[in-house]
């Protein structure tokens, strides 16, 4: 079995770079992803960028609708992901446009973080 | 010395700004720099008197200055980075000592800056603040909206061009008509604006009509192949012919019927024409250039009973084919009820699928209204002017803000009432913003503004 992770964030809650809390949370994620390597359980995960720099797209009778933000519909769920490498964002949303269920529900375009 | 430089600032900054942008790789930098020219030229243009390649020596100096502002740089990160891509286009050097003519990158900022990963809101105030030659402060309050409000917007689009990736380029041949579509919308917007303020409130110096036309012309130079370009500029010409007739002594707008045709401007009227006939040479007809064909049938009316509204209508269903919008088709119920009787027009108005696509426009009801009072049935068009009292019930039930509701750019509904919608007008409304699920959709909604 493989399982995805997805990691949901409070941003009101959430420690920033600076806080004594922030290194401690990333000294966790580095403890926690040695800790899933040591185990034997290869690892790729990385963080994303906020979701102020997402684009989403929907297909909808052959037509590509772009929207800025994430704007995910409540009764949407996450059902899936790719990581891709594009050279820049229209490359990523011309991918984004050829998922299949683009057609039926939305695909988020979300840049990961450069750490 | 002063004015000169004013003139400078107003005619070279988009086509300097966009050369900076392309070289830097960095907007803010960009524009940070090339004030920093501005302000050198200051000084060094009273003794030396103007240049005579203005722009190219703006370029040469904010170059210089976006070195300096690197090497002065804290961040390691950004030194390291941006350094290294100024110092490859500095080798490069695509200038050489002094200073030439400049390449034209204005193309590729005016796509950037309409790029339909950006809220269309931040694509107009990016789009006039880059190409257009206004401050922050005469957008915000053309757009009356607060300056720190207008300012944080570009600062948030800046921010996700450079976090997001989205690129400083001319779409491919095939992504073109998408894209081109979204800049033509943003440049019909901003005419819109300025057109609707016209009437509205004359404390708004900032003509953006004069803008909207000025950026349709730099379109029409930059995409000479493309008639959708010429289409546009051709209808905001027949539009702007206009603005003398628009309204009456006391402000009060006027509807095409109403106006005196003696005072629209027959000059621009003629340019459009001349515009519009390049495009149609093209053989490659589209939505604006449609729009133009409309706008330029009622500028051949010398009074408004001579107007041939049976080829508008004929232009009505040519443009439903790519605007399927309830919009346009209220826009052609007006035609219809004109070329034949107002109770053609009514039966379209009345489909039930039109009815509730747009009961809550308030031009679809005051249109009805008029209609009915065309067909001599009063009573009924005096209740069609009140919104009934379950349409104003059901407006208060509607949730108060889907995102996009929020979101939607205020400029667009603050127009004035008018009593039958321009059948030229392509205004936004807010049905159009979003998709059969009430979503927002700007790539839909730019395409069709």
């Amino acid at each position: 079995m493989r399982y995805m992770l997805i990691i949901h964030n409070d941003p009101e809650l959430h420690p920033l770079p600076g806080d004594p809390r922030w290194d401690e949370l990333m000294a966790g994620y580095a403890e926690f992803s040695e800790k899933l390597a040591s185990d034997g359980k290869p690892v790729n995960g990385a963080p994303l960028n906020d979701p102020t720099t997402a684009t989403t797209i929907r297909v909808r009778n052959g037509e590509t609708l772009t929207t800025d933000g994430p704007f995910a519909e409540t009764k949407e769920w996450m059902s899936g992901y790719y990581i891709i490498e594009c050279d820049h964002l229209d490359q990523a949303l011309a991918a984004a446009a050829m998922v299949p269920s683009a057609k039926y529900g939305s695909v988020e375009v979300r840049p990961v973080a450069e750490m | 010395m002063d004015d000169a430089l004013d003139v400078v600032y107003r005619t070279e900054r988009g086509r300097v700004l966009a050369r900076l942008i392309a070289v830097v790789n960095d907007f803010d930098l960009a524009e940070d720099a090339l004030q920093d020219a501005f302000v050198a030229a200051a000084t060094a243009w009273v003794t030396t008197g103007i240049p005579t390649n203005p722009a190219g020596w703006l370029v040469t100096t904010a170059r210089r200055k976006a070195v300096d502002r690197l090497r002065r740089a804290a961040s390691a990160e950004r030194r390291h980075r941006a350094w290294g891509e100024l110092a490859v286009a500095w080798d490069a050097g695509d200038e050489g000592a002094s200073p030439g003519p400049i390449a034209d990158d204005r193309l590729r900022l005016i796509f950037t800056c309409c790029h339909p990963a950006l809220s269309l809101d931040a694509q107009v105030a990016l789009t006039l603040r880059s190409l257009g030659g206004l401050t922050t402060d005469e957008v915000a309050r053309a757009f009356l909206v607060a300056e720190a409000t207008l300012a944080q917007r570009i600062v948030r689009a800046k921010r996700k061009i450079r976090q997001a990736g989205i690129p400083y380029r001319v779409p491919a041949a095939a992504e073109l008509p998408e894209r081109l579509g979204a800049v033509l919308a943003v440049v019909y917007l901003i005419f819109n604006a300025g057109y609707l303020a016209a009437s509205g409130n004359e404390l708004v110096k900032v003509d953006l009509c004069d803008e909207g036309i000025r950026l349709a012309q730099l379109l029409i130079d930059l995409l000479p192949a493309e008639p959708e370009p010429l289409g546009l500029g051709a209808l905001l010409l027949f539009q702007d012919s206009r603005r003398d007739a628009r309204t009456d002594d006391r402000g009060r707008p006027l509807t095409l019927e109403e106006q005196d045709r003696s005072r629209w401007h027959s000059g621009q009227v003629a340019a459009g024409r001349q515009l519009l006939g390049h495009a149609q040479r093209q053989g490659r007809p589209g939505p604006y250039q449609v729009k133009a064909a409309i706008a330029g049938v009622h500028a051949g009316a010398a009074r408004a009973e001579m107007t041939d509204w049976t080829t508008i209508v004929a232009l009505y269903d040519r443009l439903l084919e790519w605007e399927p919008t309830p919009v346009v088709a209220l826009n052609r119920a007006v035609a219809v009820a004109m070329a034949h009787e107002p109770a053609q027009g009514l039966a379209l108005l009345d489909e039930p699928a039109l009815a509730a696509a747009l009961v809550d426009y308030h031009l679809y009801h005051s249109t009805r209204a008029d209609l009915l009072r065309r067909a001599g049935r009063l009573d009924e068009a005096a209740a069609a002017y009140r919104p009934a009292p379950d349409r104003q019930r059901r407006r208060a039930e509607l949730p108060r803000s889907t995102a996009h509701r929020a979101r939607r750019p205020r400029w667009v509904v603050t127009g004035p009432m008018k009593l039958i919608p321009s059948p030229y007008d392509g205004v936004a409304h807010p049905a159009r913003r979003t998709d059969s699920g009430g979503r927002p959709t700007t790539g839909w909604s730019t395409a069709t503004v």
